[in-house]
């Protein structure tokens, strides 16, 4: 069977999801691999979400927030922004691909980015194949 | 929840827009299999009268402690739904949304997508976070009963004047020296006629004299910082040199001053001292020294204003003042400006003296203008005989300049041609178009009228060159009715030049923390629900700074506008999310790591050195929880726990 990835997108709740609400409103159709988890901004996505996503299971994560200075809680985004890259240096150390993780700003005018972020990267990892704990 | 959690699950169909691509029979079905729920059911529309009652009926039959509503995305219903649950007895964050509609069923029709498989994983992480969810009450907090109003045009004097009205204290900002925006510029208003400063100046005095509206001309937001209800604004006061309230407009001070520079109101196309009073009806009325054009202030190089005023109104040493305000809601009306004629280098890039914009027309054709209302070419002063107006000049272009329709062109290039033809009977006018848009009260009569004018030709076509040759500027268009070019030798052109976003709006984006759209307008937070809120709540739209449009949708959008401030500014006290970060101060190591993080200045180390969140100041990011190195904090239903929990649910099995 083709391997389908499960990924996994964690997006602030004030520019990326409400990206991917207008790519809704705009009917741009984009593959349904990517379930969706909304925080209330992307400063909030810990380090620990990402481990913890792969042990279970998933091929790749997509990481979204406001783009650097539209933040809006000022500046969560700049956190996120060092802790991904961070995150990112571990997973390698760990023998994963770093690319496995993405991360974008999409604002809320920016529907069509957001799909096709969600085509692209669907596509690289599906290329990448399953993750390490993907056990299907 | 303390007893064991009960989940019911309701499956809205949205008409065909969720049940066209998702199996809502099956996901009702599917969700009882999931830990915790034991109650599925699916409806065609759970927002309306009969769904919502489902929903009640099923808390109290099957004696639910959490709702799982799939539906819409939850801006737009998840207040409508806790509102239900509140209703039934439980507290609304026993309520969350799945989002089935905008992030799946609309956006994964066909192509072997599985819109259904990725409803019921949504659903079920949703299960997930509404079972560990915390029944938490608002945090009642106070507010600033002030109104700031950015931006003194129309949109903005008509949305000071009914916050003002309605009681409440308002602090009008305007960066030029005097209030009144465009619409002081132009000469009348289609469809009417009216002469535009004569219904406007009134509205500006009436601003001027409120008790209620401190106005603050020449001045400009710095900073801002807070949330809804209290904001607090820093306001910079630039010096004018002029004390107003002594200034008798006598207009000595403008006779001697020996510097000419380019005067904006008249849009270049007269002159205008340094020292200077926009125009006659300006509000305030003073004169404001412009230093930028002044010989020098420091040191002084010039004193003839002050030596010529009797009033003794001019004072050199007048410095910037920054203002602190503290406001409850902010009404943003930064108006538009229009799309430089340098770009349009078909157009001759603004090298052509008589190629004009519309708004250098109006001063022309206003009575108060530099040419007294004479329509009379900038070159040499002659009453042009051709004159040809060039419609969506930098609109509707995407390849080129700006792709939107810019709205008022259509109305005002009908005015301008009519004026044309009142002032120079027997002069020839041309209309380049592409359609006409004439959708607003009486509009489409008006244009009509127009068209039958003499001497008024409408052509429909493109405009592709204008040269200047031999003091006219011929202008090479195409007339599509005959499929034929065009060519007129004309005596002067006028663009009806785009309408883009004043340049304020960026930076007034960046204090507000405001979204702006892929042409720079403001966004608001619906497009047909809420055209006047912004996204972040305290933050309100008035006049063209969120869209192009006229004076009376500019003034309709203002008092819409004032109408949700003065709504915001009303109430006793203002509801704070009590979804806010939380801190276990068993493990908290007081290593203050958080502080540094929190953009609010919500968390401090309290006496026993542990870190402490202030409620009411904490807007529940949650940056400061992913940052704790021990663990100890926490955002209330968005733990770990439940954000690991909802991914599992994704991709664990």
């Amino acid at each position: 069977m083709d391997f389908e990835p499960k990924l996994v997108g964690f997006l602030c709740k004030w520019c990326s999801s409400a990206g991917a609400d207008l790519a809704g409103v705009s009917r741009r159709q984009y593959p349904s691999n990517l379930i969706p988890v909304t925080v209330n901004c992307s400063g909030r996505i810990d380090a620990n979400f990402i481990m913890e996503a792969f042990k279970d299971g998933a091929d790749g994560l997509l990481i979204s927030g406001c783009h650097p200075g539209d933040c809006h809680y000022t500046s969560g985004n700049y956190k996120t922004w060092r802790r991904v890259a961070l995150v990112k240096h571990v997973l390698k150390q760990f023998g994963l691909n770093p690319d496995r993780v993405r991360l974008e700003w999409i604002s809320a005018t920016e529907g069509d980015k957001f799909a096709s972020v969600v085509e692209d990267f669907t596509n690289e990892i599906r290329e990448l194949g399953p993750g390490p704990f993907n056990n299907e | 929840m303390t007893s064991r959690p009960r989940v019911g699950v309701f499956v809205c169909h949205c008409g065909e827009n969720i049940a066209g691509s998702v199996d809502v029979e099956r996901l009702a079905e599917d969700v009882l299999a999931l830990d915790s729920v034991v109650f599925g059911t699916n409806y065609e529309y759970m927002c309306s009268d009969p769904g919502q009652n489902t929903i009640k009926d099923a808390i109290t039959d099957e004696d639910l402690n959490g709702v799982v509503v799939a539906a819409c995305s939850p801006s737009m219903h998840e207040e409508t739904f806790r509102e239900v649950v509140e209703e039934a007895g439980l507290n609304r964050f026993r309520c969350e949304i799945a989002n089935i509609r905008e992030q799946c069923s609309w956006v994964h029709r066909g192509n072997g997508y599985k819109p259904t498989e990725k409803a019921l994983k949504i659903i079920k992480g949703a299960v997930e976070k509404v079972k560990r969810n915390l029944p938490l009450e608002p945090v009642e907090m106070d507010h600033s009963n002030k109104c700031l109003v950015i931006g003194g045009g129309i949109s903005g004097i008509q949305a000071a004047l009914d916050v003002a009205e309605a009681g409440k204290e308002v602090i009008l900002v305007e960066k030029e020296p005097t209030i009144g925006g465009h619409m002081a510029q132009l000469s009348e208003t289609f469809p009417t006629l009216d002469c535009s400063q004569c219904i406007l100046t009134p509205k500006m005095v009436q601003v001027d004299r409120h008790p209620n509206i401190e106005l603050m001309v020449y001045s400009e937001v710095k900073n801002v910082s807070g949330f809804i209800g209290n904001y607090k604004v820093t306001i910079e006061k630039k010096p004018t040199y002029v004390d107003p309230d002594a200034c008798n407009l006598c207009g000595d001070c403008v006779e001697v001053c020996p510097v000419e520079v380019e005067d904006e109101f008249n849009e270049g196309l007269s002159t205008r001292k340094a020292i200077h009073i926009p125009f006659s009806q300006a509000i305030p009325s003073s004169y404001t020294l412009d230093e930028d054009a002044c010989l020098g202030l420091n040191p002084l190089c010039c004193t003839e204003c002050s030596a010529a005023c009797d009033a003794d109104a001019v004072n050199y040493d007048q410095q910037p003042e920054f203002v602190e305000e503290e406001v409850g809601a902010i009404i943003v009306a930064t108006g538009y400006d229009l799309y430089e004629i340098a770009n349009m280098g078909e157009y001759g890039a603004g090298k052509y003296e008589n190629v004009i914009d519309g708004l250098q027309f109006e001063r022309m054709l206003s009575a108060t203008g530099p040419t007294r209302g004479e329509i009379r070419r900038p070159s040499d002063g002659k009453v042009p005989k051709d004159i040809v107006f060039i419609q969506c000049s930098g609109s509707r272009d995407p390849e080129n300049h700006n792709s939107y329709c810019s709205k008022i062109c259509c109305m005002y290039t009908a005015k301008h041609a009519l004026l044309y033809k009142e002032s120079v009977p027997d002069g020839n006018a041309y209309v380049f178009y592409i359609d006409i848009r004439a959708g607003g009260k009486e509009y489409e009569e008006f244009v009509q009228k127009v068209q039958e004018e003499e001497r008024v030709l409408y052509l429909k076509g493109k405009v592709s060159k204008l040269e200047e040759i031999e003091g006219k500027i011929q202008v090479q268009g195409v007339d599509q009715t005959i499929g034929e070019k065009v060519e007129i030798d004309a005596d002067l052109v006028v663009l009806a030049q785009s309408i883009v976003p004043s340049r304020e709006a960026e930076e007034t984006s960046k204090q507000l923390n405001l979204n702006l759209g892929p042409n720079g307008f403001y966004k608001e937070a619906h497009p047909k629900l809420r055209p006047v809120e912004s996204l972040g709540g305290g933050v309100f739209f008035a006049g063209a700074g969120q869209a192009p449009k006229d004076i009376p949708d500019s003034v309709s959008q203002g008092s819409g506008a004032a109408a949700k401030a003065i709504d915001l500014l009303a109430q006793p006290t203002l509801s704070h999310d009590p979804q806010v970060a939380e801190i276990d101060d068993e493990h908290c190591s007081g290593c203050g790591l958080c502080i540094g993080q929190c953009p609010y200045g919500a968390l401090e180390l309290n006496q026993r050195d542990v870190a402490e969140v202030n409620e009411i100041l904490c807007e529940g990011c949650g940056t400061c929880v992913s940052g704790c190195p021990s663990n100890s904090l926490s955002l209330k239903n968005l733990t770990d726990e439940q954000v690991n929990n909802m991914v599992k649910a994704y991709v664990g099995d």
